[in-house]
């Protein structure tokens, strides 16, 4: 019963962060929010008994990509 | 007004081709027979303790060959692209030093991190985890570095040696499993050894080694070409 509860907690985070990611209007929050949808992505597939799966998303989803994000965010606004 | 409507008629279209897909799901409480398979034999064949690996790196292997060349064709593109904007003679961009709390925070984590993403592949056939993640963590290892100190060199001939001699390994090793055993990536060419220990499930360990050092050098390098280019003028 709690890992449902768990389970809808944080869908209903992923969905919300997506949500911001899409609409706001700051790039850089959007890309943190983007970020953030990896973050409790990898957290329910931990809950949901995936933990590779979560590994490979927090490294990669969370990680990686949000700050290639803010590098190439960075050289488009230089080339402005 | 019109496109609004367009969408909007889109969208519920899309609505009732999930209902229907939503609404004949139903929970399988059995494994088919394949996952089957895998799941009661999976011991025996393969000796390694993590399931999920011994799907992936034996009976599933010629596909994470296919997802390692992905990734290098990936890295390859990158480099190829970033590079013609990448000359020495460009003007370079002053970047301002960062914070004394990350350059200290830097220098403590990296090897920590470093430890922990080769723990993570050697260990790919016993915890969670196996030669992908491993090398994803050791490349936000990388990443680290850089952010601390933009201005930081990393041997890319070096990257470029280990890339190479662990794809070539990977092959090599596969191709031993068509000619010592059943099969391509056939995992059997060493001893099974002692389930669950370090040495065990035959080439399972070897093989993530090398998958896990290809594919932090490759994301290493990604990083490394991005980060190069912030550092020129336009």
């Amino acid at each position: 019963m709690t890992t449902v509860i768990l389970t809808i907690i944080l869908g209903v985070m992923v969905l919300a962060m997506a949500i911001i990611a899409i609409v706001h209007k700051k790039t850089i929050t959007a890309i943190l929010a983007a970020g953030a949808v990896s973050l409790f992505a990898s957290i329910l597939y931990l809950v949901l008994a995936a933990p590779d799966v979560a590994m490979t998303e927090a490294a990669i989803g969370s990680g990686l990509s949000t700050v290639i994000f803010f590098y190439v965010l960075n050289k488009i606004r230089q080339d402005a | 007004m019109l496109r609004k409507g367009i969408i909007t008629v889109i969208l519920i279209g899309f609505a009732v081709m999930l209902l229907q897909l939503f609404l004949s799901f139903n929970g399988n409480e059995d494994l088919n027979t394949t996952a089957l398979h895998y799941a009661e034999n999976g011991i025996e064949e393969v000796g390694a303790a993590n399931l999920v690996t011994s799907v992936v790196v034996t009976y599933r292997g010629l596909d994470t060959l296919g997802e390692v060349t992905i990734l290098f064709l990936t890295a390859a593109i990158i480099g190829l692209f970033l590079k013609l904007t990448r000359e020495e003679k460009s003007e370079k961009r002053e970047v301002r030093p960062t914070s004394e709390i990350l350059q200290t925070a830097m220098k403590v984590l990296v090897p920590v991190i470093f430890l922990f993403g080769i723990y993570v592949f050697i260990n790919g056939h016993l915890t969670p985890g196996g030669g992908f993640q491993g090398g994803a963590i050791i490349a936000s290892g990388i990443l680290l570095m850089f952010l601390a100190d933009p201005n930081r060199k990393i041997s890319h001939g070096l990257i470029a040696v280990i890339e190479s001699i662990s794809g070539i390994s990977f092959v090599i090793i596969g191709i031993l499993g068509i000619v010592l055993a059943g099969g391509f990536l056939d995992n059997h060419i060493l001893p099974l050894g002692k389930f669950g220990t370090l040495l065990s499930a035959g080439a399972v360990p070897l093989i993530y080694i090398f998958v896990g050092l290809k594919v932090g050098s490759e994301l290493s390098n990604i990083i490394y070409y991005l980060n190069q280019t912030q550092k020129e003028k336009k």
